[in-house]
């Protein structure tokens, strides 16, 4: 009976700590080998063949095709610089300068991977339309409601994450995190 | 005590190895994969233009909206496969992903350097098979070599304003997959 039991109680707490465990590695989106600047993270080597075991789960659990890394890299926002969460009811301002790129696009997704609607039908911006500055840098404001300049709607939707993809960029692996390289910042302005 | 701190114990150690096969054979079960989802959409070795991304309903999550994208589910059981991809004043790119969605090579308008990208995408096995003849090989040719039989190739034209979108999609619509016959050693 002792024996059974002990059994049965190792094979729960197994059951619980693996799956748990993996369970939060795939929503918790956890990948090794990830380059953060400022707000920014990306996943180079997600986009090759030399992607680990987490990175693959995670590409099979979501469904989506991986950037790939000869293609260009993406980073993703979750955060504002000070680290609170990107609410589409905010104003926030994504400005600044970005590493060297061909072609750049900041795209406004749902958590789950889906754009999110607006009555604009306006889910991106690519850096040949975007208005800049006189010195080139940008300022773009994500907001529920229309705004002078470069504004990409929220729709409103409680969380959102950002987007920003570098097409036939030097960004990559090779890329060390702290090195100069400018992201811009993500500040929120108001927020109601 | 001490004996179900140690079965504790147990049974953590048990429930890493428990996480570890889980994370290692998901990509093996999943049934909500790229691949899964564009099967039913994309015949196998053809060029097939996917529909553009739109609010709660893309093929794929995190597809760029601001890029036409076409695709070719291949299977060279049956023989390599000859890639053709007309190019734009734009960004074009061309991605190659294996069964498991895990991209293997990319290339794009610039690095081909030509007005058109052609690839010959076929296995190693395929590719040893090839004969050593000069006129074979130095016919500027790019070899793709897949590590898989099966795969998605991804053919991609931006379209650096919502209103240059057509030209974007005119360019995916006139890249091509199709068999070709290897020439034999015998020629």
């Amino acid at each position: 009976m002792r024996l059974l039991l002990g059994s049965l109680f190792t094979l729960l707490v197994a059951a619980i700590v693996g799956l748990g465990a993996t369970y939060l590695a795939l929503t918790r989106g956890i990948a090794f080998n990830s380059l953060t600047i400022r707000s920014w993270t990306a996943w180079p080597k997600t986009g090759t063949t030399d992607a680990d075991p987490y990175a693959r789960a995670s590409i099979a659990r979501t469904g989506r095709l991986p950037l790939a890394l000869g293609d260009g890299v993406a980073f993703i926002a979750r955060r504002d610089d000070i680290g609170r969460a990107l609410d589409g009811r905010c104003d926030v301002t994504v400005s600044g300068v970005t590493p060297a790129a061909r072609f750049w696009t900041l795209t406004l997704y749902k958590p789950d991977g889906e754009l999110a609607p607006n009555l604009l039908n306006r889910h991106s911006f690519t850096s040949q339309e975007i208005v800049r500055r006189a010195d080139g840098s940008f300022e773009i404001t994500i907001a529920p409601r229309p705004n002078p300049g470069n504004w990409l709607p929220s729709g409103g939707i409680e969380h959102y994450i950002l987007a920003l993809r570098f097409y036939d960029t030097s960004v990559g692996v090779a890329t060390k995190e702290g090195r100069e390289i400018p992201m811009p910042a993500l500040r929120v302005r108001s927020c109601p | 005590m001490i004996r179900w701190l140690l079965l504790l114990l147990g049974g953590v150690l048990l429930g890493g190895i428990v996480h570890l096969a889980t994370i290692f054979f998901l990509p093996r079960t999943a049934t909500q994969d790229a691949y899964s989802r564009l099967t039913p959409i994309a015949p196998v070795n053809r060029v097939v233009a996917l529909p553009a991304p739109a609010a709660e309903k893309a093929v794929m999550p995190f597809m760029d909206p601001a890029f036409a994208e076409a695709v070719c589910r291949y299977d060279l059981a049956s023989g390599p496969l000859k890639l053709t991809v007309p190019v734009s004043n734009a960004y074009t790119s061309v991605s190659f992903y294996t069964h498991n969605d895990i991209a293997y090579y990319a290339i794009n308008d610039r690095a081909a350097g030509r007005r058109a990208i052609e690839l010959d995408l076929m296995t190693a096995e395929q590719r040893s098979e090839l004969p050593e003849n000069e006129d074979v090989t130095a016919a500027d040719l790019l070899i793709v070599e897949s590590p898989t039989l099966t795969g998605l190739v991804t053919i991609r034209a931006l379209a650096p304003e919502p209103a240059l979108m057509p030209i974007a999609q005119n360019i995916v619509a006139g890249a091509t997959c199709a068999k070709f016959n290897l020439p034999s050693k015998s020629d």
